[in-house]
């Protein structure tokens, strides 16, 4: 097997494992930044990927067809949204401790959407699988192109390339524009924010709304173009993984969006190690636990000197000093 | 001609204490206006009213004349009115010119044109002669510019009053006269200023009238030209104020505190301290005088354990010390007064009996195998509470919610009490009032004349005069020369700090 053979097979399943991780950490990009911890994206990526699945499933059943799940996409993103209005209200109006809140939403999260998927399916854990899932396809034309069409342009999802360029305009929007300015002057230093007229706590819920938004379309992709169905398991560890992805980025998006390819790349190492010479004579637990360590490596070894947004995981009190 | 701003019956009420009773204010158009008072007086409260930080429980504002309701700081935008705050209100990962103006951007679509950005800060950095970098991340520039950032950032909105808190605490002299300078040239260009400050000297050079302010009461406002510094200073603190001070004369006794060819690296592997030799006698003040910066706070961190000696040797009481641990040096006969109380002198959210046996906590009677007794905390903590006037409702009180100068009082409470054989004070009366200042220049006096040995290290050059018996003279990580502060002046002092020879600055 030639090294651009085993390409072929890696890197369209780092893009496809990667782009949910991309949405989601964008998510955690756009909280943080604006001064809000916000440990729940495992809760909103699962209460994205458990819209996704009920709402694909309507629409299909609606006679949306193939539409469906891009539809189902915008939904979850608005679920995402509503849900970690929870995280915003109980950590910036009250001032409560933004880990715990955090934590919370994933317990929330994980219990709200199994209860409901069984209220919904007569006592079943799981939903269905939805029947219009986001293909992966090869781009016309540029698949053509000798040893990159193969690489980058066959066997893959519109979402992947999709994650890459909401990570540029992500990017645009936090460094570049007026309301990226001030979103994360309130993570630096809300004091300084307040006194030029900036509203602190406007600012911190759009970036914990934003971060319910994306991390929605993290779960809702994840469902739509990997798993097909939501169960209790669906879910497990991504939002973590995002989270990671987000430190590993140092809070910016181009490093979210690349931590986030690096982690897909594990995944997909894991996933696919069955078809690659040498490693598929490594254990498969070995690979199911690849990721996981390597996060642990990186994380420890490699991130160097990452500093958080200031004032990130520390309510607003006017006035005190 | 109306008062560019009138504040009439101003109340302000904190939980268990008013910090402002019907207060009234007067500032005039064109004036440099002092608001002049002790630590905690409720200077600042008044003019977070002003500037629409806190809402008056009662009271009336008037801006040109005009009554107004201040909301919040966009409204005191509005109204022209910029405060420049004693804690700077700094994005330090912004340029300058992102600091400046944040809130306000110039945007093409959307987009932040920093191009234009730029290009105003520049212009009004030239237009009142305040020299900023706009490209530099705030973090990287010096306390000085930060603070004309911060000045260009209520130009900027267009203000014509600037409220000025207590400017000149963190600033070196040097600054402090080019601060002056500023605040002169804007009052040219017509704006209206009102410094906070505690300092006398800045009012005598700077203003035009002064208000005094004491536990949240107007004193009275007054003409520059028709008062002095020791009757205004009596005004503030409500009694008669020693300025001068009774030292009892210098009878050195035996060597307490003995360093030898010290050299000790800074943050940056430079040497900060190299070969210093000094000794210290007990029954002394030994006054370090230098600039900020040739070694100072190096040296007292070795001294203290807290940062590694390279060569040489410390010794205190003919015991070596040197890169002992800092509990040892301490048992050794050490007291510490740090020069960031708040970093290295206090656990701001331990109480304030929890700060005063840090050093002791460990030992009987303050704990019994292991076990804290809080009864005995308490009691001493009451005492010192009561022996060094901090004002406090108890000592249960964070050493958070202290104003600066009880903090400091704590922390002196604590050290002297102890009665080490060497006091090592690190700039002791930095931003307290007079009151406080008296009382901690009192306290060194007594350890001296008790027969301790007491190292003083100050950018003040009054207080090290004033205090000492003898001045070493640090430049460059050497003492250069030790003066009798009986036959020196501040002029010579001045420049042995720039690195002069005596004789070159005798002559």
């Amino acid at each position: 097997m030639s090294i651009l053979e085993v390409l072929a097979i890696i890197v369209p399943s780092t893009l496809l494992t990667a782009a949910p991780l991309i949405f989601t950490a964008l998510g955690g990009v756009f909280s943080e930044r604006s001064g809000v911890v916000n440990i729940g994206l495992e809760g909103l990526m699962s209460v994205g990927a458990f819209t996704a699945a009920i709402a694909t499933l309507f629409l299909e059943h609606a006679g949306f067809g193939n539409a469906s799940p891009w539809i189902a996409i915008l939904i979850a993103a608005v679920a995402g949204a509503i849900f970690s209005l929870i995280h915003a209200v109980v950590s910036i109006t009250f001032r409560a401790d933004q880990t715990v809140s955090g934590v919370a939403l994933n317990f929330l999260a994980a219990g709200l959407t199994i209860f409901l998927v069984k209220l919904i399916y007569n006592g079943n854990g799981q939903t269905p699988y939805i029947a219009h899932n986001i293909n992966k396809i090869s781009v016309p034309v540029l698949s053509n192109i000798p040893i990159i069409g193969p690489i980058f342009f066959q066997q893959v999802t519109y979402t992947s390339y999709l994650a890459i360029f909401v990570s540029f305009v992500v990017w645009y929007i936090i460094f570049k524009t007026s309301f990226g300015l001030r979103l994360r002057s309130v993570g630096e230093h809300p004091a300084a924010a307040d006194t030029l007229g900036i509203n602190v706590t406007r600012m911190r819920y759009i970036g914990v709304m934003l971060s319910g938004f994306f991390g929605g379309i993290g779960g809702a992709v994840y469902l739509v173009t990997i798993t097909a169905n939501y169960n209790v398991s669906t879910i497990a560890g991504q939002g973590f993984l995002a989270l990671a992805a987000m430190v590993f980025g140092k809070w910016h998006p181009i490093g979210a969006m690349g931590a986030s390819l690096f982690f897909g790349f594990a995944q997909a190492l894991s996933i696919t190690s069955q078809q690659i010479p040498y490693i598929d004579r490594l254990p498969s637990v070995v690979m199911m636990v690849a990721p996981y360590v390597l996060t642990l490596i990186v994380l420890t070894g490699f991130v160097g000197r990452a500093e958080p947004p200031k004032a990130d995981g520390i309510p607003y009190i006017k006035g005190q000093r | 001609m109306p008062y560019a701003i009138e504040m009439k019956h101003i109340r302000k009420e904190f939980p268990g204490i008013i910090a402002n009773d019907d207060i009234n204010l007067q500032v005039e158009e064109g004036e440099i206006h002092a608001l002049f008072g002790e630590n905690g007086a409720g200077k600042s409260t008044l003019m977070n009213v002003l500037f629409g930080l806190y809402q008056p429980d009662e009271g009336e504002i008037y801006v040109h004349g005009k009554k107004v309701r201040i909301a919040d700081p966009n409204d005191a935008n509005r109204l022209g009115i910029g405060m420049v705050h004693q804690h700077f209100m700094l994005v330090e990962k912004f340029t300058v010119a992102e600091n400046i103006i944040l809130g306000r951007e110039p945007t093409i679509h959307g987009r932040l044109d920093m191009t234009k950005a730029v290009k105003i800060v520049s212009d009004l950095s030239e237009k009142y002669g305040l020299d900023v970098d706009p490209m530099k991340k705030v973090e990287d520039i010096t306390v000085g510019m930060q603070q004309r950032v911060e000045i260009l950032k209520t130009l900027y909105r267009g203000s014509d009053i600037l409220i000025f808190d207590e400017p000149t605490a963190v600033l070196t002299p040097l600054e402090i006269k080019e601060l002056i300078d500023i605040m002169k040239r804007l009052v040219k260009e017509g704006k209206s200023i009102i410094l906070i400050t505690h300092k006398l000297k800045e009012i005598f050079e700077a203003c035009d009238r002064c208000t005094v302010i004491r536990r949240g009461k107007i004193i009275g406002t007054i003409g520059i030209g028709e008062t002095n510094p020791s009757d205004l200073a009596d005004m503030m603190v409500g009694r008669k104020v020693n300025v001068r001070i009774n030292n009892a004369p210098y009878e050195p006794k035996e060597k307490v505190l003995e360093i030898r060819d010290l050299t000790v690296l800074d943050s940056r592997k430079v040497k900060a301290v190299n070969q210093l030799n000094l000794t210290v006698h007990g029954g002394e003040i030994m006054g370090i005088a230098g600039v900020d910066g040739n070694g100072q706070t190096e040296l007292v961190e070795a001294i203290a354990g807290l940062r590694k000696v390279k060569e040489g040797a410390i010794e205190i009481n003919g015991n070596d010390v040197t890169n002992h641990k800092t509990r040892k040096i301490i048992e050794a006969g050490l007291g510490y007064i740090p020069e960031d109380r708040q970093k290295h002198g206090l656990v701001l959210d331990f109480s304030i009996g929890e700060n005063m046996v840090l050093q002791t906590y460990y030992k009987k009677p303050y704990a019994f195998a292991g076990v804290l007794n809080n009864k005995v905390i308490s009691k001493k903590a009451k005492q010192l509470i009561h022996e060094y006037d901090v004002r406090t409702p108890g000592e249960k009180t964070l050493a958070r919610s202290l104003s600066g100068g009880n903090q400091q009082k704590v922390i002196v409470a604590r050290e002297v009490d102890r009665s080490p054989q060497l006091l090592v004070a690190a700039q002791p009366t930095r931003g307290l009032d007079i009151g406080a200042i008296e009382f901690i220049h009192g306290k060194l006096l007594e350890e001296k004349e008790k027969g301790k040995a007491v190292l003083l290290v100050s950018f003040e050059l009054d207080e090290i005069l004033h205090l000492s018996d003898r001045i070493a003279v640090i430049f460059e990580g050497r003492i250069i020369d030790i003066v009798n502060p009986k036959e020196t002046n501040e002029n010579e002092l001045g420049l042995l700090m720039a690195g002069r020879k005596k004789e070159e600055a005798q002559a």
